[in-house]
């Protein structure tokens, strides 16, 4: 086959080769065909090189109050950012985003809130994901009243919006960001059994799987060998969505006091603590909320276009 | 369409169940005994036993239930350690608030989203539509909270002294009053009651109130002190609307009665207005009627940013001082709040598509 494949191995449509195309290498051959997902692949991609190199490339360690600094370098509160390459004096230190109420270096703990955003996207996402999904198999496997109360409870949940929600449990379990991330993990659970829910129902009856149950096959494997495969597409893109709010939620906590607690670099809570100096160092609540809306973006975006890469109507658009 | 109702009535009975019992499990999950979370760490014995012995809390957790739902149902939240005054009442004065908050930034978001949309749907590829979907995708990932700030940096900070100027707290100027508009009439209401409760709801939403006792002062400065909020708290809600308005305009575009329509000679904004998006109306109502729950949370954060006396801004005051008794009081009526809103969006479903109702 290799010496004389026949001409129309070489066209690369879809399902016309004969080297079999698996469908994950469609979707990123799609994936790169659109801008947005790009872009958003970009810019996700720059995120996780800082969170992956913020020792090493942040200028000071992130919780270093630098009180103690000996005079030429004595530093102000909230000193606006100085970057020698602009036109800032050499004798002066070098603070790109300039220093927070704290006197500690702003861009250093800009690079290492990167690190805490995608940890808490990522942690939150695949607990709701774990969760919601046996929930969902469950329901849809099973039906009858186990499908019912199990969605009652959903439709529960889904009933108090997110937030508010999410800030009544932390309440409850008290602030930490240990407790914001399970607040936000328990509110987004409804979503992903639903998604699971439906995908379940849409291919219980299938052929394959009485095929399956027929020549003997037990529950397990055929939930998580026949069914559940079906429903990992959507899956990816409610999760890529979903981390996207994640990031979004925790942030709003933290930015309340009920997520992470000073002094950890956690974006929404070092917009929180210098919240009401907006009119006096705007740097100190421009840059956090910009890394934020970048990396949700970068999530949105990506979501969006696994979304129509997966979309299989969408085939004849390679 | 009453069957429609009366099914779509029955089924959110359940979900009201589960939502008091909800909250009643998250108050019974607080840390620490139950008395002295909700009457604050200063309660002595004698209060607390009387307090025990008049919820119940010494009784089974059913029969505790039982009279947390009774006490709900009769209007009764407890009361609030910190303002000594029961809870209903708190929510009666900063509820209206919100609501106007609420409101305004719906409108901003239908106003601004849907023209948008439907515009680059029209116009598909062009550069309205590359800037209008550019623009719907940072809506969507922008934190309230930072929009908010920033707002507030240019509008009250960057255009000082320009006509642009806009104040960034607080819902009127100093020396500005509102004087409620059933004084204005002449109106005397009594204390309590049905009509006196509604007309003070109402006169506590200022441009509700200066419209109707024709205050135009009053309403030009609570109109200014209400922009930056409610642009704040209806990006999100633009961005979606008009994400939702074009995919489904393009839809209906492409389908052939618009063709035909075409034919016929019509003009193209009979098209577009009355073929076209008359029929891509259901999935807009959808979107609205998705976003109104993340309106309520983004109230929280919108209301702590410009200092707005609200239910959000309340709500985050009592987290911060553990005041459990409007957390959980507030966390109820505002899930029921929704849970109302949703029958509200389902039912205009029915009102649109006649198949809904009919299956």
């Amino acid at each position: 086959m290799s010496a004389d494949t026949p001409k129309i191995a070489k066209l690369d449509a879809e399902g016309l080769s004969l080297k079999s195309v698996s469908l994950w290498q469609i979707t990123w051959r799609r994936l790169f065909k659109r801008k947005s997902a790009v872009l958003g692949m970009v810019i996700l991609g720059i995120m996780v090189f800082v969170a992956l190199t913020a020792q090493w490339i942040a200028p000071y360690p992130p919780t270093l109050s630098m009180l103690d600094a000996k005079p030429p370098q004595n530093l102000d509160k909230r000193s606006s950012p100085c970057i020698h390459l602009f036109g800032c004096p050499a004798d002066q230190p070098q603070h790109i985003l300039g220093t927070d109420g704290n006197i500690r270096d702003e861009f250093s703990r800009l690079l290492f809130g990167s690190r805490l955003s995608l940890m808490v996207g990522l942690a939150t996402v695949s607990f709701a994901i774990a969760i919601g999904t046996v929930l969902g198999a469950l329901s849809g496997y099973f039906g009858g009243w186990v499908d019912n109360l199990i969605m009652r409870i959903m439709d529960v949940l889904l009933a108090f919006p997110s937030l508010l929600l999410a800030i009544a449990i932390v309440t409850v379990l008290g602030p930490g960001l240990i407790n914001a991330l399970l607040a936000i993990g328990i509110v987004s659970i409804p979503s992903y059994a639903r998604v699971v829910r439906a995908s379940v129902l849409s291919v219980r009856e299938m052929d394959y799987v009485s095929a399956t149950r027929a020549l003997g096959g037990n529950t397990n494997q055929i939930l998580f060998h026949r069914i559940l495969p079906n429903a990992l597409t959507p899956l990816i893109v409610q999760g890529t969505l979903g981390i996207a709010t994640a990031i979004l939620d925790a942030a709003a906590l933290s930015f309340l006091g009920l997520g992470a607690q000073p002094p950890t670099p956690e974006w929404g809570s070092m917009l929180g603590a210098e919240r009401n100096q907006v009119f006096t160092a705007p740097h100190l609540v421009f840059y956090p909320g910009l890394a934020i809306m970048l990396t949700v973006l970068s999530f949105n975006l990506l979501g969006d276009g696994l979304r129509d890469a997966l979309d299989p109507r969408l085939a004849h658009v390679s | 369409m009453t069957t429609y109702i009366l099914r779509r009535l029955l089924l959110s009975i359940p979900v009201l169940i589960g939502i008091l019992f909800a909250t009643f499990a998250l108050s019974r999950l607080i840390p620490g005994d139950p008395c002295r979370a909700m009457l604050g760490e200063k309660a002595t014995d004698a209060v607390c036993n009387e307090f025990i012995s008049r919820h119940g809390l010494d009784k089974p957790i059913l029969v505790q239930f039982g009279v947390y739902v009774n006490e709900i149902a009769h209007g009764d939240f407890g009361r609030s350690f910190r303002f000594s005054k029961p809870v209903t009442d708190l929510l009666m004065e900063r509820l209206p608030i919100t609501v106007e908050l609420a409101v305004s930034a719906l409108l901003v978001s239908i106003l601004v989203g849907v023209p948008l949309g439907v515009i680059s749907a029209v116009r598909h590829n062009s550069w309205v539509d590359v800037l209008t979907m550019l623009w719907a995708n940072i809506g969507v990932s922008m934190p309230v909270f930072w929009l908010g700030l920033m707002l507030a940096y240019v509008f009250a900070l960057a255009l000082k002294d320009t006509p642009f100027q806009l104040p960034p707290s607080g819902r009127l100027s100093p020396g500005i009053i509102t004087v409620p508009f059933y004084e204005v009439w002449g109106m005397s209401l009594g204390q309590g009651g049905f009509f006196y409760n509604l007309a003070d709801f109402v006169g506590r939403m200022n441009i509700l109130n200066s419209v109707l006792s024709a205050n135009w002062e009053t309403l030009g400065d609570a109109l200014k002190h209400l922009i930056l909020p409610a642009v704040a708290l209806g990006t999100i809600p633009m961005a979606l609307i008009a994400r939702m308005a074009r995919s489904a305009m393009l839809e209906v575009l492409g389908q052939d009665y618009i063709r035909t329509a075409r034919a016929k000679g019509l003009t193209r904004n009979v098209v577009i207005m009355k073929h076209a998006f008359r029929n891509a109306l259901l999935p807009l109502v959808t979107v609205i009627g998705l976003s109104l729950g993340g309106l309520l949370g983004g109230a929280v954060l919108t209301e702590t940013v410009f200092n707005l006396s609200g239910v959000g801004r309340i709500l985050y005051d009592a987290i911060t001082a553990r005041d459990y008794g409007i957390v959980q009081a507030f966390t109820v009526v505002i899930a029921v709040f929704f849970v109302v809103l949703n029958l509200i969006v389902d039912i205009s479903y029915a009102y649109l598509d006649p198949r809904i109702r009919l299956n």
